[in-house]
């Protein structure tokens, strides 16, 4: 499945929660499948962190092939025949505002000054990213989702939607999600910028301007970011204490005791393994992107306007809902998730929840699973799919 | 015991309309029925997988709970009736659920196995655990934790303060309401506070 990004243009004025307003914006989209008729089978996929629109299938290379290395972050779950089945919906991924892969953001040039946004990019909210979204729907022509789901904070953004607005969403799938950041949940997040805010050439934010990049803060905050998404059995299993191979070098003939002594060096092949997805997500994201997304993890709380209660912020939802945890996730727990269970029971909607015996962490959600494929699977066929 | 016939057995128990909370629900076909038949809503609380895949299938809700951590879940009174079915003989907290089956249903509606059916008696009385259709496994690798009888699960609804509205006892497919500990194999109790 070969997929192309297409790119919308709202010359609305968007006002954001923080109080600033865009005046303009472009959202960059992709879909799969084909939308009927009565535009009834559309669903909407929401990304998390460090994700985008494209979902699903491959970008072309310059002979219209599928381009190496260019799979969407979710393709083990949508296309053709996947859990969520292209030949029977029409999927829409959508690239958030404040993120470096297209849609309007900090890379981007700001109209007033002719320059990059950097640091001014305004703070955007979850809540803000589904009016912009709200609109590219418009723009679609179409008015009710068949569903929407997203994991992690793409969950949060697929609560929202329900939230904001009810009669257009008939179904929510949230995976691995949570209905806000714990206190250590927002420290790790603050540990993240304190690493990019703090790197020398992070220049207040306008790097671009500076003709740099504040790399080693990004390395870091990935680094932390990473081992969070992992379990401490997964990483064992992965890793364990093994010590550092070089290139060309036989693994087996690191033996047990040749420790290095070192203590800058690479020693544990964990070390390495950190260092690399470090270096691999500093040459392609965009630092202020990061402090923005993160940002928006931290404030997002639905039940912040309802005193505090969960079931009096979740009373406006009307979708239908199905909700995914995986026992080995501590930074989305599955206690976060039937807190959300707990609340859509105590206003009487519809819901079903799976909590997935897992080891993979909260990086369960982007992998492959049998019993979780088969659960939206049957979501999506029995429930999502069901003559309404 | 026949599918079936617990099904409608069980299911009369339930006023229509009604909001059910189904414990232990494995498959989902009861509160499939209930819904078909009755008109009811609700939930189905399940632990194994394979069952909570096979809800998803028929698009019955199903939460994917573990019983012996309570029912913290749900509110007092949440629901109209609360299922047991087949349920209460697995749980090591088995007077603990009834109590929180009575707090979250107005009406309790409890199924199990009747350790004092006859054959059973019988079985114990040659110095033998009974091994029947109802109860088809050995001792040490039954999961039913919590063997009872009609008469036993009498008094503890007493102890508990609960209201038995209605009990009979269920043998191949028929209901029985005559000498229910001795001639059934599956007892049946409807209650309430």
């Amino acid at each position: 499945m070969i997929v192309t990004p297409v790119t919308y243009r709202f010359d609305q004025p968007l006002s954001l929660r923080g109080g600033a307003v865009l005046p303009a914006y472009e959202l960059v989209v992709e879909t799969y499948g084909t939308l009927n008729a009565d535009k009834s089978n559309a669903v909407l996929v929401c990304h998390a962190l460090n994700a985008s629109h494209h979902v699903a299938g491959w970008h072309a290379d310059a002979s219209d092939q599928p381009l190496a290395r260019s799979e969407g972050w979710w393709n083990n779950m949508i296309g053709p025949g996947k859990p969520v089945d292209t030949d029977r919906f029409f999927v829409i991924g959508v690239n958030n505002l404040g993120s470096c892969f297209g849609s309007t953001g900090p890379t981007h040039n700001n109209p007033a000054t002719g320059q990059a946004w950097g640091a001014d990019f305004p703070v955007v909210t979850v809540e803000d990213w589904v009016e912009a979204q709200a609109r590219l729907l418009d723009a679609m022509g179409i008015q009710t989702l068949a569903a929407v789901m997203g994991g992690s904070l793409g969950g949060m953004q697929a609560l929202a939607w329900t939230l904001q607005y009810p009669e257009r969403v008939r179904h929510a799938v949230v995976v691995a999600s949570a209905p806000n950041l714990t206190a250590e949940n927002i420290a790790f997040n603050e540990v993240a910028r304190r690493a990019i805010v703090t790197d020398p050439d992070f220049h207040g934010g306008h790097y671009l301007q500076h003709g740099t990049l504040p790399r080693r803060g990004l390395r870091i905050a990935r680094m932390i970011g990473h081992i969070t998404y992992l379990s401490d059995d997964v990483m064992n299993e992965k890793f364990g204490r093994a010590l550092r191979t070089v290139d060309g070098e036989d693994p087996a003939a690191v033996a047990e005791l040749a420790y290095r002594y070192t203590t800058q060096d690479v020693e544990f092949q964990i070390e390495s393994y950190l260092r690399y997805q470090g270096d691999k997500f500093s040459e392609y994201f965009d630092a202020n992107t990061y402090l923005l997304i993160t940002r928006a993890l931290d404030y997002f709380d639905p039940a912040r306007e309802h005193g505090g209660s969960l079931g009096a912020a979740l009373a406006r939802a009307q979708a239908k809902f199905l909700l995914v945890s995986f026992s080995t996730d501590w930074r989305f727990s599955p206690a976060r998730s039937r807190e959300i269970v707990k609340a859509l029971l105590d206003n009487r909607r519809e819901v079903s929840y799976c909590e997935i015996d897992a080891p993979h962490g909260h990086d369960a959600f982007l992998l492959d699973d049998a019993r979780y494929h088969a659960a939206v699977r049957s979501f999506f066929q029995h429930t999502v799919g069901a003559p309404q | 015991m026949s599918e079936r016939h617990l099904l409608d057995s069980i299911a009369r128990l339930v006023p229509p309309g009604s909001r059910v909370l189904d414990l232990g629900c494995g498959d989902g076909a009861m509160l499939a029925h209930l819904q078909a038949t009755r008109g009811c809503t609700g939930y189905g609380v399940e632990i194994d997988d394979a069952e909570v895949q096979a809800c998803l299938q028929r698009g019955v809700n199903v939460l994917q709970l573990n019983l012996e951590e309570g029912l913290t879940m749900f509110g007092d009174n949440a629901f109209d009736v609360v299922l047991q079915i087949d349920t209460l003989q697995h749980l090591r907290n088995a007077e603990t659920m009834l109590r929180e089956t009575a707090r979250v249903g107005r009406i309790g509606v409890v199924a199990f196995p009747n350790f004092a059916h006859w054959p059973n008696r019988l079985a114990v009385l040659q110095g033998r655990m009974p091994v029947t259709k109802r109860l088809p496994y050995q001792w040490y690798d039954t999961p039913n934790i919590r063997v009872g009888t009609y008469a036993d699960f009498e008094v503890l609804a007493r102890r508990n303060g609960l209201t038995v509205e209605d009990g009979f006892g269920l043998h191949e497919g028929r209901e029985v309401r005559m000498l229910p500990n001795l001639m059934a194999s599956t007892a049946v109790f409807r209650f309430s506070k």
